[in-house]
């Protein structure tokens, strides 16, 4: 009889197991960029496309940094989230455009100028934000997403919590949540500006 | 059960389109990059071994997602950089972590990822050599010989058999 106790605990085991593996998010992939000081870059911002951003312009202040784009559906779910933030809290928001017109995906790149591109990304971005408000102190455009690949970005909506020199110290992939906002970013944005 | 058969070839033939579409759509978009068969096959090789962040069960070389598309260019211009394979395997990893590779590299938090199986191997042999034994044993200690007044028992008992 002993023995049969001994593979009820295993399969109680086992199943305690699968069941804590199908609980977690498998797009909660840790970034290896936490600790590291931000990728540079230097790109053109939204509202006034002959002035250019880079991180290093952000020294000495704590920021956040979140990826967009208007075909993305779930910055829309954090998107009032972020305006309310924005009203509230003195912390720089920097957006981040994500591949406004390329990710799309309803068109075609083979057949779009560059210029074309631009020209569609700034009119498709200013409406949006327009629309839903604009939460970002400013946005940087990055129309072929490699600033993107530098940040390890591979879910919009992204956003990293960066400090005053220049160190990613969080970042969180898909929507901001009103949990993630209240237990995770605001105590660590509070912790930095100290 | 014919009917069942039926249905199962369907939903694997739409599989196999479904699989099938993906790849042709990104060989028109990216018609112009086979142009050095050499670099190709590297570029082939190494999105082999990286995964694709956006549908987490593919690596880069098999899935058509925007992301792997990206990747792609961007393992095709180091290429053509003349970075190594590491370099370029560094470049993911720096940016998606260890989980961008299909590989898990051999390190402490991966152990018992690697050493697991193993280890449940060794376990389970253990476990299997152990009951053999023990059953050995028990079976030696019941085969031996009857003692005389057992014997005399079981006669006793068969000739009570024949009587009836």
């Amino acid at each position: 009889m002993n023995r049969y106790y001994w593979i009820l605990g295993g399969f109680a085991a086992l199943v305690a197991l699968l069941a804590v593996g199908l609980n977690l998010n498998p797009r909660d992939v840790p970034s290896p960029l936490v600790g590291k000081p931000a990728p540079a870059f230097t790109l053109s911002q939204l509202a006034e496309p002959d002035k250019s951003l880079s991180p290093k312009d952000m020294q000495g202040k704590v920021w956040l940094f979140n990826v967009w784009a208007s075909w993305c559906v779930s910055c829309r779910q954090e998107h009032p989230i972020l305006v309310e933030f924005s009203k509230k809290v003195d912390v720089p928001l920097i957006g981040l455009n994500y591949k406004e017109v390329r990710g799309d995906g309803g068109f075609d790149m083979s057949k779009m100028p560059a210029d074309e591109e631009k020209k569609l990304a700034w009119q498709r971005a200013n409406r949006w934000l327009s629309e839903h408000g604009n939460p970002y102190k400013l946005t940087v455009m990055d129309l072929d997403g490699r600033v993107g690949i530098d940040y390890g970005v591979y879910g919009v909506p992204e956003t990293y919590v960066i400090d005053k020199s220049g160190v990613i110290r969080m970042k969180h992939t898909g929507p901001i949540t009103p949990e993630v906002l209240a237990k995770r970013i605001m105590p660590l944005l509070a912790e930095l500006n100290k | 059960m014919k009917h069942l058969f039926a249905k199962l070839a369907a939903i694997l033939a739409v599989c196999m389109l479904l699989n099938a579409s993906p790849a042709q759509a990104s060989s028109a978009t990216e018609a112009a990059l086979a142009a050095d068969p050499v670099a190709e096959k590297r570029l082939t090789k190494l999105s082999e071994e990286l995964r694709c962040l956006v549908c987490q069960n593919q690596n880069i070389a098999d899935s058509n997602a925007e992301l792997a598309q990206d990747l792609r260019r961007e393992i095709r211009g180091m290429i053509k950089e003349g970075k190594s394979d590491k370099e370029i395997i560094d470049f993911m990893v720096a940016r998606y972590g260890d989980f961008v590779l299909y590989r898990p590299p051999v390190q402490g938090n991966t152990l018992l990822l690697w050493l697991g199986p193993i280890a449940l191997l060794v376990f389970g042999l253990a476990t299997l050599i152990a009951y053999q034994r023990r059953r050995a044993e028990r079976v030696a200690a019941e085969d031996k010989p009857l003692s005389a007044d057992e014997a005399g028992r079981a006669e006793a008992l068969l000739k009570e058999l024949d009587n009836k």
